[in-house]
């Protein structure tokens, strides 16, 4: 190394492989992978966010969560943003976890017709 | 793309509870589920919890496991990694004071909340063997801004300004100790980074240094560039293996990268550091004999002046600063003095480190702004004795220290504060006594120590704490008397005031500190010929309560001296008090209590 520049380099090459560490994500993505959710394809959907996230190098992190009790609505996928407001979109599959990375992740537009929405 | 780190301590506390076996266990189940190219395990450094150890952290989650075993990893993985559900049965957790509920928010349990970690700010976060993780972390832009756009005086500047003092003990202002060796005009200079961590108990500048051991780098050569150095050491124990293999592997790194070497950053500045190993010897904690040691000497203090800043190893202008102290440079120089200097108190900058051990129930690595009082450090942070026993009193400093009571536990901890009570700071070690701590055989302890580690140079020291020690022992096994006592506290005096080195110079203080505020128990010890803690063996008498003597007499089957007699069913067993040793054998054995130990 024989520049700041390259240390520079170095550090937003690596910031990438932390940030999961740090608490600053624009957008936490919580995706339901209890039996029901999966049994209903969550995993799918979940790889299909974590492609687009390293893809386009988005701020958010993916997490797992539990059954929240709506099975029949499986996958369910919750969207919450550093203020803590959560969009929870029901019966996504890979088609619309798209739709939602291009929408909501890099627009910040909430889809209503997917959506259940919770203050 | 990772979605999920599984971060496991492997620092030595967790490492000796197998968590190295654990990392194996987790990758390879991982691996069997096929999640290995979404979830990544890192062994990091010390999380400061290291009662509750091996340590194992899911991120982003934030889930904290405690005492994790193998047999828990695949319950872990298939519930918590793959299905999202973590196992609330393994998670560190604690009780809100104000609403009763829950607290599963590591960040929001008592132990976590009331700390700031500056020196600690990368241990348990980041993997210590991996430098592109530090760099992430802003690792190395210190070095970068003081090499691209400070001078040396300017550096000097800020460290002076931001008030940070010596944290191995003596708390000598950092910046005016860069500054005399900046002013010296010599062709060679050096840094040397004191990693001879001895006291009893303390160990955070072995966990910066297996956590984060580029911080330490980083810093070196930052006050390379200040004094005018291109060379220097770090002196560390043998003893600490793991400390000293991730340094190796962190020098190799930062050498890899162009961060330590020649002409680092195309600033025409270099800077190398070389390991040096030491024995083990608390002496060569001093600096003088820490010196002596790197050149290959017997470790032995020398009469100051010359300081080391004038006439160090080798015979060049050298600084010597502690590894906590060194942790602590880099986020000076990026965030600036005045955000330091916002945090502790008026005379103590910043935070401090503190090993808490003894009988506290969180042992552990706890970092805390300077002004915080004792009694929030052990009964917050560390929840107090455990077992319902009372407090009593606390070592802080090592066997450099004093212990304190119960009356001082409000003090606000800073370096005058302490030593204002006849104890010290020192580097950090903070050990917690109970109501079953005799406070002589504690004294006698921290003498022991001190009589093994004396070099011998000094009259006073060598023979000083010698006898000191006879006499502490004459106290503990009945023999001391009233005289004794005064005999103890003028020596004690006169080998403070007379040795040559630190080492002897603060030795007597665990014993004037225990005559100052425990003087009772002494008293008990040389009048009634009593142990109030009933820890001290001569001073106790074991006997037999008839009333309760079920007549088993398993008491007798296993005394090893046969000094307790009686009839089996009939006749109740009683001690004779001429062939007892004293061993405590027949309390163990009596399932009925019978056994009365005053």
């Amino acid at each position: 190394m024989k520049s700041l520049d390259e240390l520079n380099k170095i550090r937003e090459e690596a910031l990438k492989r932390v940030t999961l560490r740090q608490s600053d994500a624009q957008y936490r993505i919580m995706i339901g992978m209890a039996t029901c959710g999966i049994a209903a394809g969550a995993r799918p959907v979940l790889k299909a966010f974590m492609d687009a996230i390293d893809k386009d190098k988005l701020p958010c992190i993916v997490q797992q969560t539990g059954c929240i009790g709506m099975c029949i609505h499986e996958p369910i996928v919750e969207i919450i943003d550093q203020a803590g407001t959560k969009t929870t979109y029901l019966d996504v599959n890979v088609a619309r976890a798209k739709e939602i990375i291009d929408r909501h992740l890099k627009h910040h537009e909430v889809i209503p017709e997917y959506t259940y929405i919770l203050k | 793309m990772e979605r999920t780190h599984v971060l496991i301590c492997a620092g030595t506390g967790c490492t000796s509870s197998r968590s190295l076996e654990l990392v194996k266990r987790f990758e390879e189940d991982i691996k069997f589920k096929e999640l290995d190219k979404e979830i990544k395990v890192i062994k990091t450094g010390c999380f400061g919890l290291c009662q509750k150890g091996p340590i194992v952290a899911i991120y982003p989650d934030k889930v904290f496991y405690s005492h994790v075993a193998l047999s828990d990893v695949d319950e872990i993985v298939s519930e918590h990694l793959y299905k999202g559900r973590p196992v609330k049965r393994l998670e560190i957790t604690d009780i809100d004071e104000n609403t009763k509920e829950q607290i599963f928010e590591f960040e929001k349990i008592r132990f976590y909340a009331k700390q700031k970690r500056i020196a600690l700010r990368n241990c348990g976060l980041i993997n210590p063997e991996d430098i592109t993780e530090y760099i992430a972390l802003d690792g190395y832009q210190a070095l970068g801004k003081v090499l691209t756009t400070m001078t040396p005086q300017q550096v000097i500047d800020e460290v002076k300004r931001s008030g940070l003092r010596g944290r191995g003990g003596g708390g000598f202002p950092t910046g005016n100790k860069w500054q005399f060796a900046a002013n010296q005009v010599n062709d060679q200079k050096y840094v040397i980074c004191n990693a001879d961590e001895g006291d009893p108990g303390a160990f955070m500048d072995r966990s910066i240094l297996e956590g984060d051991p580029h911080s330490v780098l980083e810093a070196m050569a930052i006050a390379g560039y200040a004094i005018g150095s291109n060379h220097g050491y770090i002196y560390i124990r043998a003893e600490y293996p793991i400390a000293v293999e991730r340094l190796k592997i962190a020098i190799g790194q930062a050498k890899e990268y162009g961060l330590l070497g020649e002409n680092i950053l195309s600033s025409g500045f270099s800077f190398n550091v070389e390991i040096r190993l030491g024995a083990g010897a608390f002496v060569c904690g001093e600096e003088t004999a820490l010196i002596a040691s790197i050149e290959g000497k017997r470790g032995m203090p020398k009469v100051k002046p010359p300081f080391p800043a004038v006439k160090g190893v080798w015979g060049k202008p050298t600084i010597i600063n502690n590894v906590e102290t060194f942790a602590n440079v880099a986020p000076i120089i990026n965030q600036g003095a005045d955000w330091f200097s916002a945090i502790g108190t008026e005379k103590s900058k910043g935070t401090k480190v503190f090993a808490l051990g003894g009988k506290i129930v969180n042992t552990g690595l706890v970092e805390v702004p300077m002004g915080t009082t004792l009694r929030e450090v052990i009964y917050e942070i560390g929840g107090g004795c455990p077992n319902m026993k009372n407090f009593k009193a606390v070592q802080t400093g090592g066997p450099s220290g004093g212990c304190l009571t119960e009356a001082h536990l409000d003090t606000q901890i800073d370096f005058d504060n302490l030593v204002a009570l006849g104890s010290m700071m020192g580097s950090g070690g903070m050990i917690v006594l109970d109501e079953d701590n005799c406070m002589v055989d504690v004294a006698r302890f921290y003498m022991d120590f001190i009589v093994d580690e004396s070099c011998g140079k000094c009259s006073p020291c060598r023979i000083g704490t010698k006898r000191m020690l006879e006499m502490l022992t004459d106290i503990c096994e009945g023999r001391g008397t009233l005289e004794t006592l005064d005999k103890l506290e003028q020596l004690a005096i006169h080998v403070k005031d007379s040795s040559l080195c630190g080492l002897g110079q603060t030795a007597p203080n665990p014993v004037l500190s225990t005559l100052k505020h425990f003087r009772n128990e002494y008293s008990a010890h040389v009048v009634d010929k009593k142990c109030p803690a009933k820890v001290c063996k001569s001073l106790l008498d074991y006997s037999i309560d008839k009333e309760i003597c079920k007549k088993c007499g398993l008491c007798a089957k296993g005394c090893p001296t046969t000094a307790i007699t009686g009839t089996l069913g009939k006749v109740p067993y009683e001690i004779d008090p001429a062939k007892c040793i004293r061993c405590g054998a027949c309390v163990t054995n009596c399932p009925f209590g019978a056994i009365i130990r005053a």
